[in-house]
This record gives C-alpha cells, sequence and structure tokens, in this order.
C-alpha cells in the first residue's frame, strides 16, 4: 500500500492504495468520482480519458502512483460551478450522448483535441482523432457536430476577447 | 492485475539499482502496452521501475547529421516535435500514428522499441532509417537491437536511454490499420539517407520487423513508387490471423510502400 | 424549458447529469460491507467437469466464499429459462437443454461460469478465482451450424438429439413450390448472416443486497427490462417472491438487446448475497461481455426469389439455419422464427412465401436479440436477393422493388402479418433524390478516373414493432404479455409524475415522454418527471426493447392521461359550475370555451387533493393508470440508399454518402429520432463491414476483445443524410412506429448491395472486410484491364 496524494480537479487529494491500483479506480473508488467509467479492459474504448497535467491520457492505463503529485482533471472538474464547459454544453445542445456510458470520455477527449488543435478542427480531423473512444449509441454523427460546433464557438469567443 | 511493487526512478543508475533489487521486476515506460498486459494477468512482474521521472531520458535534440530523441520521450511529443517534422518528417507522421491521442500521450519511444510488438510502428522507423539505439550499457544499430517478435537484443537490466536518428534526405511511412486494435497489418517505412534506401515493413512479419533489399535496389535506381510496384515479399513469412491472410498482407506491403514513396516525394 | 409538446426537438432532461460526470450506473453503486464476486470460467468450450477444488482460494486474503454450482443446486436455484415455446412444423415441442448459473458438470461454452469467488474487493476475488482448480475432460467441439446438425456431430444435451432444438415452418410450401416450378426466373442465393457482440460500452454489473431480517432482496442491475428480471428470477429461479425481491435497474449505458435477459451473474449474485450475508457486486469486464453477453444474428440461409415474365415476383423460399449457441437464452427461440421469417415478404406483394427454420446448438455463447433481433437478418435475405434478382433480370434495382411494392393496405402477408399503413414510393422516392441516383454513372466514371470503384445499393426494409398484441404473440408461444403499463400521478402543486414500464437506457425518455405530457396539459416539461427502472416505484411494465416505448409505453401513457383528463375535467366543471364538455384544456389551464372563466391545471390539482369542494361522490386526489394492450405490431419502413468507393489496391470500402429516408408514423422529437437512427446504421454499417465473432474449430472466440473485434469507429462511418415520411399508424392513439431498430434492420443489404455493385462481383460475405473486398474485387480489376 502506498500513501497517494495528487490535485483532483483543483483539489488536494490523498488515499492509501495498492500499487496496483489504476488511476481510475483511485478517482472512482478512493475519491469516489464515479465520472470517469471503464468500458474495456484493453485501453481502446476512451471511457476512462482524463487530464493528467493538461493532456488527455487513459486513466485504465496508467496507475495511481504514476500519477501522485500530478494534477488530475475529470469531466466532474469541467464545468465552472453551474456554468458549463463550452463542449459540455455541446454535447447538450448537439444530442452528442444518448446513455451517457462514453459521454465523460468523449467530453474530455474533446476538450482535449481542441486545446491541441487551436480550435481548428473540421470534420475529417475530428473523426481521426476520435480513434481511441468508442461509442456505441450515437453512430458519432453528433458527437462530431457537438465537438466542431465547441470548437468553433471557442475559436469565436478568442477572437472576439482579442 | 496481480499486486506488485512501484518504484520511481530518478536516474538511469537508479533505475537499474532498484530493478537488481527486485525478485523479478520490470521496468515501466510509458506502460501502454505493459499495463495492458498485467491487467490481463499475462505479466505479472514483483516489481515496477518506472522510468517516467527521469528527466535525462526525455527530449529531442538536433545534432547535425542526426536527431536524437530521449527513450522516455512521448510519441505525442515526438509527432509534434518542430525538429522532426522539419528534419525527419516520416517519424514525425509516423508517431502522429500510433494508438490513439491519449495513447501518445503516455506512449514512449523507448517503451515501444525495447517491446518490440511486431505491429509496433517504430521498429520499422529505425530499420529504414540506420537508426542507433542507445542503452544504459551501450550503443547497438537497428539492424542489431530488433531480435524477431516481441524479442530484441536488451539484458534484462539494460534500459533503452535515447535513439539516434541520422537525418535522411528523403523518408515517410505508410501503414494500413488493422479495423480492430488499430496496429498496423502492414506498415512500410522508406528512406533515402545519404544516398542510400531502406525499406523496413512492420505489421506483417511472422518474426516482427523486416528489411526488402528487393524493394531497396529498386528505389536506389528509380525512386518512385512504381519502381517497387511489381516487388511483392513472400507471403510465407508473413502473418496470418483473422483480420488478413499472408498473402493479403503481402498485398498491403506493396501498396503501402508505393504510398510511403510518393509521400516522400 | 417551457412547453414543448409533440414534434419539439426538445434538448434532453436527462443529459445534465451525463455530461457532468453525475450519471449514476450500477457500477457507481456502493453499499457498507459491500463484497465482490469475481467468476471462475472454463477455458474449455466442451467439458466434462470432473473436480473443484476451492482450498488454495479459500485460503486468500479477503476471501468470504466460493460457491459452486452443487451449492447452488442444493439451494433450491432454478435451471435459467427460455420464455417463448417454438413447436417444430412436426408438433414437438421444442428440445431445451437445463442451463444452470453456475455447471458444475458439463461446460458447454468457453468462459461459461463454474465457480464464485466472493471477497472483500474485487482484486482479491479475482485473484483467489485464479486459485480455484478445476478439473476438465475435454469432450468433443462443435461450432458451425452446418456442423452440428451434420451426422456424428458432437452431441450437446441429451434433450436435443442432433443438436435440433426446433424444425419449424411458416407460410404454404406447396403453393411456394408450385410458384418456384412455374417460375420464368429464379434467384438463388446462399446468405450468411454474421455473429455479434452487441456491445453497449456499459458492461453489465449487479449489485445485490439480502435483508436477512425482512427477508428482502434489493438488486440494482443493468436491465433493460427490471420487472421482468424480477418476474423470473422469482417465478423460475426461486431466488426469492416477487414481494420480497426490488430491482433496480439505474442508469444503463445501452442495453441494444443484450440486457433484456436474465444471466447467470445476477442470480448468482442474489443468491450469493444470502449466503455470505453481505452485498455482493459483480461487474462484468469487457472480456467477460464478450464470452457471455448474449450474441446476434449468427444465420446461414438459402433463399430462392421466383419471378414471373413481368418481373414480378411470384414465390419465395427460404431456408435457415440459426446458431442458438450452447443453451437457449431467455427469448433466444422467438429471432429466428416469429421476429424473422414473419417478415420475410419485405416490402412487397408477394403471393407465396415459404420458411423452413432449424435452431441448433452449438459450442458457442448463447444467441438471443440483438438490435433488430430476425428483423435485420430477414431484411438482409429480403434486400439481397431482390438487388440480384434485379441485376440479373437486367432492371434497375429500384424500378424492380416498384413493379413489387404493396400499395393497398391493409395488407395480409402470406406469413402472418397484417401490414396495416405505408406509402413505400415515398420513401424510395425522398432517398432517390437525397442520393442523386441518377448521378450517379457520371460519379463512378469520375471515381474510375481516380482508380477507384464506386457503388449504389439500396435497401427498402419493413420491420415489426411494438411486439403484441398479448393474446396474438400467447398463441405464438411467448411466455410473457407484451403490453405496457403507466400511472400518472399529478401532485397537489400541479406536477406531475409520469411512472412508467418502459426503461430508458439511452432513449431520452425523460423528454420524449415528458414532451407528451407538457402537449396534452401545457405545463413546463421541467414540471414533469419521468419514473422508471424501479421495481418498489412502477407497479408493473414490460420494459424496453423491439422498438416498443413509444408505440406501447407511450400509448400506455395516452390511456392514464385521458382519465387524468376527465378526471380534471369533471372537477374544473364542477368548481367553475359549468358543463364538462365545455372545459378545455390550453397553456395549462382550464377553460370554459366561449366565456373568460378559467382554471390553472395547479389550482384544479390542489382541489382534487383538498377536497373540500368534489363533485358529489367523487375520490380525491389525481392519479390514474393504464395498461395498454396494442392491437397489432406496428410497421416502420423505409428505403436506404448507399454509395461507397472502394480502393481496389486495399479493399477499403469506403461510404460515401449515406442517406435514410424512415417511416416511423408520427414523432414526438425529431432530435432524439434521428440519434436513434444514427446509432443504428452504425450499427448496421458495422455489422455489413467490420464486426465478426469469429470461433476457432476447438470453441475459442478470437474476436474476444476491441483487439480483434472491429467495433465501427468515428472514421469508419460518414455523416448521414435522414429524411422522414409519414402515414400515421392506425393501430395507437399517436400513431407511433417506433424508430430504435430501423436503422439497424436497413442499413446491411444497402452497405453489401453497393459494395457489390461496385466490384461488380455478388459473391461476397458480410461482414465485406478489406481483404474479402479485395479478393473479391480482383478478377473484375484484371478484366477491366484487359
Amino acid at each position: 500500500m502506498t500513501q497517494v496524494a495528487m490535485t483532483l480537479n483543483g483539489k488536494k487529494v490523498s488515499a492509501n492504495v495498492e500499487d496496483r491500483t489504476l488511476l481510475v479506480h483511485y478517482i472512482r473508488e478512493a475519491q469516489g468520482l464515479t465520472g470517469t467509467h471503464v468500458g474495456c479492459d484493453t485501453s481502446q474504448c476512451g471511457a476512462c480519458v482524463v487530464h493528467v497535467n493538461g493532456r488527455a491520457v487513459k486513466s485504465c492505463t496508467m496507475l495511481a502512483v504514476q500519477a501522485a503529485g500530478a494534477e488530475v482533471m475529470t469531466v466532474e472538474g469541467l464545468a465552472n460551478g453551474p456554468e458549463l464547459h463550452p463542449v459540455q454544453a455541446a454535447f447538450r445542445e448537439h444530442h452528442g450522448l444518448q446513455c451517457g456510458f462514453c459521454t465523460p470520455g468523449m467530453i474530455m477527449t474533446a476538450v482535449d483535441m481542441i486545446r491541441r488543435h487551436n480550435g481548428v478542427l473540421d470534420e475529417d480531423t475530428i473523426r481521426h482523432e476520435l480513434e481511441g473512444n468508442i461509442c456505441r449509441c450515437t453512430g458519432y454523427h453528433n458527437i462530431v457536430k457537438a465537438i466542431k460546433a465547441a470548437a468553433d464557438q471557442m475559436v469565436a469567443m478568442r477572437t472576439a476577447a482579442e | 492485475m496481480y499486486e506488485t511493487n512501484y518504484h520511481r526512478a530518478s536516474s538511469v543508475e537508479e533505475a537499474v539499482r532498484l530493478l537488481a533489487g527486485a525478485e523479478d521486476g520490470k521496468f515501466l515506460g510509458g506502460g501502454q502496452t505493459l499495463i495492458p498486459t498485467m491487467k490481463q494477468r499475462l505479466a505479472s512482474p514483483s516489481d515496477l521501475v518506472d522510468l517516467g521521472g527521469i528527466a535525462a531520458m526525455k527530449g529531442i535534440s538536433d545534432e547535425g547529421g542526426a536527431i536524437r530523441i530521449g527513450a522516455g520521450t512521448p510519441h505525442y511529443d515526438v509527432a509534434t516535435s518542430d525538429i522532426v517534422r522539419n528534419r525527419i518528417p516520416g517519424l514525425a507522421s509516423l508517431a502522429a500514428g500510433i494508438g490513439d491521442p491519449a495513447v501518445r500521450h503516455m506512449g514512449t519511444i523507448g517503451g515501444s522499441i525495447a517491446n518490440n510488438d511486431p505491429a509496433a510502428d517504430y521498429p520499422s522507423a529505425l530499420m529504414a532509417l540506420g537508426a542507433t539505439v542507445v542503452t544504459s550499457k551501450r550503443e547497438l544499430a537497428a539492424e542489431d537491437f530488433f531480435q524477431g517478435m516481441f524479442d530484441t537484443a536488451l539484458d534484462e537490466d539494460e534500459i533503452v536511454t535515447a535513439v539516434i536518428f541520422p537525418v535522411p534526405e528523403k523518408s515517410a511511412y505508410a501503414k494500413y490499420p488493422n479495423p480492430a486494435s488499430r496496429y498496423a497489418m502492414a506498415g512500410v517505412f522508406v528512406a533515402k539517407t545519404g544516398g542510400m534506401v531502406r525499406v523496413a515493413a512492420t505489421g506483417a512479419g511472422q518474426n516482427g520487423v523486416f528489411r526488402i533489399a528487393e524493394m531497396e535496389s529498386a528505389l536506389a535506381a528509380n525512386w518512385s513508387p512504381s519502381a517497387v510496384a511489381g516487388v511483392t515479399v513472400d507471403a510465407d513469412e508473413l502473418l496470418s490471423d483473422i483480420h488478413g491472410s499472408a498473402e493479403y498482407r503481402a498485398n498491403l506491403v506493396t501498396v503501402m510502400a508505393k504510398r510511403a514513396v510518393a509521400a516522400a516525394g | 424549458m417551457g412547453v414543448e409538446g409533440i414534434g419539439a426537438r426538445a434538448l434532453r432532461k436527462e443529459d445534465k447529469r451525463f455530461i457532468t460526470g453525475k450519471g449514476k450506473y450500477t457500477d457507481d453503486m456502493v453499499l457498507p460491507r459491500m463484497t465482490y464476486a469475481a467468476f471462475v470460467r472454463t477455458p474449455h468450450a466442451h467439458a466434462k467437469v470432473t473436480n473443484i477444488d476451492a482450498s488454495a482460494a479459500l485460503d486468500m486474503p479477503g476471501v468470504e466464499a466460493v460457491l459452486t454450482g452443487h451449492e447452488l443446486v442444493a439451494d433450491g436455484i432454478g435451471n435459467l429459462i427460455c420464455g417463448w415455446m417454438i413447436h417444430s412444423k412436426d408438433g414437438s415441442p421444442m428440445n431445451m437443454g437445463a442451463w444452470r448459473a453456475l455447471e458444475s458438470e458439463t461446460v458447454r461454452f468457453a468462459g461459461q461460469a463454474v465457480a464464485v469467488v466472493i471477497a472483500d474487493t474485487q482484486a482479491q476475488a479475482r485473484d483467489a478465482a485464479d486459485q480455484v482448480v478445476v478439473d476438465y475432460e475435454e469432450l468433443p467441439v462443435v461450432v458451425s451450424t452446418t456442423d452440428a446438425l451434420a451426422g456424428g456431430a458432437p452431441q450437446l444435451h441429451p434433450e436435443a438429439p442432433g443438436n435440433l432444438i426446433y424444425d419449424w415452418d411458416i407460410g404454404d410450401e406447396a403453393a411456394t413450390n408450385a410458384a418456384l416450378s412455374s417460375a420464368a426466373h429464379i434467384t438463388r442465393l446462399e446468405i450468411d448472416n454474421n455473429r455479434l457482440v452487441p456491445n453497449p460500452m456499459e458492461p453489465r454489473a449487479a449489485l445485490a443486497d439480502y435483508d436477512a431480517a425482512e427477508e428482502h432482496y434489493t438488486l440494482y442491475t443493468t436491465s433493460q427490462n427490471p420487472h421482468v428480471a424480477r418476474l423470473v428470477l422469482s417465478a423460475f429461479y426461486n431466488v426469492a417472491p416477487e414481494h420480497k425481491l426490488r430491482v433496480i435497474a439505474p442508469d444503463v449505458g445501452g442495453g441494444f438487446g443484450s440486457k433484456i435477459f436474465i444471466y447467470p451473474e445476477e442470480i448468482v449474485a442474489l443468491w450469493a448475497s444470502k449466503r455470505v450475508g453481505r452485498p455482493v457486486k459483480w461487474v462484468s469486464d469487457r472480456t467477460e461481455a464478450f464470452l457471455t453477453d448474449a450474441h446476434g444474428r449468427d444465420h446461414k440461409t438459402v433463399a430462392e426469389l421466383a419471378t414471373d415474365a413481368n418481373g414480378k415476383i411470384t414465390g419465395f423460399r427460404v431456408q435457415t439455419v440459426a446458431n442458438l449457441g450452447a443453451y437457449m437464452s431467455l427469448f433466444s427461440s422467438s429471432v429466428p422464427t416469429y421476429l424473422y421469417a414473419t417478415l420475410l415478404s419485405g416490402q412487397y406483394d408477394i403471393p407465396a412465401i415459404h420458411a423452413n427454420v432449424k435452431a441448433v446448438y452449438t459450442n458457442t455463447t448463447p444467441v438471443d436479440a440483438y438490435r433488430g433481433a430476425g428483423r435485420p437478418e430477414a431484411t438482409f435475405v429480403v434486400e439481397r436477393i431482390m438487388e440480384t434478382a434485379a441485376r440479373e433480370l437486367g432492371l434497375s434495382p429500384a424500378e424492380f422493388r416498384r413493379r413489387n411494392f404493396i400499395r393497398s393496405f391493409p395488407h395480409q402477408t402470406p406469413v402472418i402479418m397484417c401490414y396495416d399503413a405505408g406509402d413505400y414510393d415515398s420513401s424510395l422516392d425522398a432517398a432517390l433524390k437525397a442520393i442523386d441516383y441518377d448521378g450517379f454513372p457520371v460519379r463512378k466514371a469520375e471515381a474510375a478516373s481516380r482508380g477507384k470503384l464506386r457503388g449504389m445499393g439500396l435497401s427498402c426494409y419493413i420491420e415489426a414493432c411494438g411486439i403484441a398484441p398479448s393474446a396474438a404473440v400467447g398463441s405464438l408461444g411467448a411466455g410473457v404479455g407484451l403490453w405496457e403499463s403507466a400511472e400518472v400521478r399529478v401532485n397537489p402543486v400541479g406536477t406531475i409524475e409520469v411512472l412508467t414500464g418502459s426503461h430508458s437506457h439511452g432513449q431520452g425518455h425523460e423528454t420524449t415522454f415528458a414532451q407528451l405530457v407538457s402537449e396534452r396539459f401545457g405545463v413546463d416539461t421541467n414540471a414533469v418527471a419521468i419514473v422508471h427502472g424501479d421495481t418498489d416505484k412502477v407497479q408493473f411494465g414490460m420494459g424496453t426493447y423491439g422498438s416498443r416505448s413509444g408505440a406501447v409505453g407511450m400509448s400506455a401513457i395516452v390511456k392514464a392521461l385521458d382519465k387524468v383528463e376527465a378526471k380534471a375535467k369533471k372537477i374544473a366543471a364542477h368548481l367553475m359550475e359549468a358543463s364538462e364538455a365545455d372545459i378545455q384544456i390550453e397553456g395549462g389551464e382550464l377553460k370554459v370555451a366561449g366565456t373568460d372563466k378559467k382554471l390553472t391545471f395547479t389550482e384544479v390539482a390542489l382541489a382534487a387533493y383538498t377536497a373540500h369542494n368534489l363533485p358529489e361522490g367523487m375520490e380525491p386526489g389525481l392519479k390514474e393508470g393504464a395498461f395498454y394492450d396494442p392491437t397489432n405490431f406496428t410497421f416502420p419502413a423505409g428505403t436506404y440508399a448507399c454509395e461507397v468507393e472502394v480502393d481496389p489496391d486495399t479493399g477499403k470500402t469506403r461510404i460515401v454518402k449515406f442517406v435514410a429516408a424512415d417511416d416511423f408514423g408520427k414523432i414526438i422529437n425529431p432530435m432524439i429520432v434521428e440519434g436513434q437512427v444514427h446509432g443504428g446504421l452504425t450499427q448496421g454499417i458495422g455489422q455489413a463491414l467490420l464486426e465478426n465473432a469469429v470461433y476457432d474449430e476447438a470453441g475459442q472466440l478470437l474476436a474476444a476483445s476491441y483487439m480483434d473485434y472491429a467495433m465501427p469507429r468515428a472514421d469508419d462511418v460518414p455523416s448521414y443524410e435522414l429524411y422522414t415520411t409519414e402515414t400515421a399508424c392506425p393501430g395507437n392513439p399517436l400513431g407511433m412506429k417506433g424508430c430504435g431498430e430501423a436503422g439497424a434492420i436497413g442499413s446491411p443489404p444497402a452497405v453489401i448491395n453497393a459494395i457489390t455493385d461496385a466490384i461488380q462481383n455478388n459473391n461476397l460475405a458480410m461482414p465485406a472486410t478489406a481483404e474479402r473486398v479485395w479478393r473479391a474485387s480482383r478478377g473484375v480489376m484484371a478484366q477491366a484491364a484487359e
């Protein structure tokens, strides 16, 4: 057992866990944040995507101890109080979710995607960038629309601010 | 996953020492292969020595005729490095196509080549670019480093610390992904370095990455897609599984070679 | 939000919790003193269990118990059942082998559970499960339908000689044979429908809690139909009587049929929670999901279509062998019979049809309903042979279909179904226009100039939804009625709770059902709560599958709303001293027609509960329930058009454009309906191009993870173009037909018809993987080059 401390959604947290504990289980079980999901065993479905030190990673493919001392953000940390993150709002606006199980991972992937591309995304790029996230409900159609809309909106907000 | 003891090393020396103290330890790179393998209970190291905290193993530097990439550098950093993009565009595009964005943030070049998965992308680049693998003990030519499926020249306690890539005149990579895993069913890296052409294929061979001499000589004589269009590799040496027969993979190797040459310009 | 009635693209009320990570799925539930279950599963597809040694596992840290089938049988837990009786054509009942939740004698598919370990943590349970030593004596294995029926094949169940479950037929054999023998032309096709794994993204899970003092169980589980689960667990598995068992299906992460059934793991979790005296949680991992979730499809069919000299269909003969796997899952028997062969008339006027279906056991995972369930298999047979016949007859595929469309309704087919309404020309016209069918040759030539092969494929599908009426399905062998129930509770403050037996696991009922209430009473959708998924809250319900929640579930709500409205009007009339007939409900108010007298809905509700001034003899309160039993199936139909481009170098198919023109009858929320179609299309395209649950000869599932089972990803599919046409369904009060499965039903033949058109070779199996397409196109390319 190891005492693993990190910053989770801006708050300092700590828990005593086995070294084999995956980051996703640390988040879900030790910290009680169940928005991050486990959908496969082979690091492919992306339901578990969180941000570690600002980058999207699969929390089922990282030990909690590897993230000791890191800044970790989950879907629960995305909204600013009652104000949804633009990607969250776009998923709702464009019906980019049905059962909701892949949604947290999709949203965290989308936020990271928009950041890396500076908001400049076309449909083909979005589809290609979703390679590591599987959705069985939506057929991706509205997820792609939602990400495109959020990216465009974030670019527009940035332009307006300049 | 079985229980394991985790250690974080801050230097190569410390990592070697920590492993020596373990009953059945393993080095942990980005973990994108080892952790899934442990989750499936197909590996159960008593100890994991995490190399992720070793600053000296990270980063990309231009050393004139060669590019040095620290073994702990994630695929994303290789893919987006201006140095790599300008000097070895084929390598940058290869790195940009490994796994998916989240995997590219964690997975490292050192971890990839030390594992030598027959469907991994990097081994083809190392072979085609004539790279040198720097380890905690020695320097090895890529040819000598890769020794067959999941097999390398590494000793148990030896760590890949960097890879040195000579800068080529031309380079490109084309792969046909497995529709399920998205690993390479056939990936071909072509490079012309110092006038010398090398072609290496991954994903298709029964013994991992391999060079294709006939394509190399054809391209040395005539650098064009048509030069390799008629060259086929022997299907008897290729993998066959539910995703593609050896015969189909042989076809893919030729098609990917053509496309890589076209992309290299 | 406001008033958002029928037809509004209302945003979903349930989304907020999902996009903020606050959804509550079964694995998110935590109970005090909770233990975890891990199953010991056979690696062999067919073997005798000769010994189970749990001693090492029992010594492992945290282990509470190791349980096997011996204890299960001793405790009187019943065998798993199949709830739909099919009789063979000779009148004999289907041959059903025994299926125990934990098997201690003979295992029949790789992954079947032999024992369970209960421990303090999931990791401890799994560590200990590895230490349970099971000795097996391997038996010969059979995996394919063809082999299963062959003489000398390994036998799975003593109850089913020759591995034959039933030999069933439908239609007029003599008339069909006559039509074939006098046909001007016969088109014959051998068609395999590939086995699929449903793969909802949330794996199955169960959390069982036994209260010893009350002798009461609570089960949180990933179910599409918690009441059916409770009924079956109670009536057949003897876990507990219904009033001592509460089943809760909280947020459920997709189902697609696979979460209809009651599986061994849920039964064992319940039973084990009493055994160990602590709550027991089991969460499937993805590998377990591949091995144990009921699979879908897996048919082998020979079809013959007879046409006359005018290109009119005169007869259709179909012989199918359906692989049901190692055991008969809950509704497995109905899928290749009443959900399949009854749809073989398609959209066409076919005078004679005969189908023979043999169902067989093999050493593979059980097969049951998966999105579409029987109807995709029927549509694939019909639409592949329609396309093939058109090509053989030298007719345009669109024209050949049109020549045979049914145009007058009601239409009685030769295979039970009576189509109530439809307009197949409209959806075909819409699809052809949208895909620019006439401009295709130009695009094909342009692609050819780039070395690519373009193809166009159509699929004019029909399906039957809202499976019912109860008396009809009962006469066909169903073990349950297929009605739905609803209760509408108006609170004293005027807010409304709708309790429904339907279950939402992605379908957006919390929004759509609220829109119905909003439409009826003019109240804000935010003032309406939809309650579902808990047997303690909702009295009874049949759940959600077969695209039934709209046509059946909402019809029940309509009936309950009718009763509420009638009572509210009586109260309002009484309070305003008006005639009941003059009361109109509008904008949340009850008005007296032609006057300015009105009461708000809230005022009427409050009056109902204060009961200070009610009409003489009226009971207080405003709460009504209803059961709705449909009068017929509903018949969604449409045309899908698919344009593909094949890369002959690799055989890779790219879907350039996919158009869907559907007739779902009345639509409540177009946004949600479109989402259903997108998802269905992607599953159908996945079947057509990628997905294949393939076994080796030893009965090992070779595609048992996402490393080998090709799930459609975002870059495998296009953005879709959707159109709807509307003929109202006369069979239910809202005129709804159902939309949940159409995409998965109609799309596979459109894709395969397009690829076979592109490569000019009709001999192409599904999934049309790149290698298969490459092989099938090679000869064609060589010819073109000559």
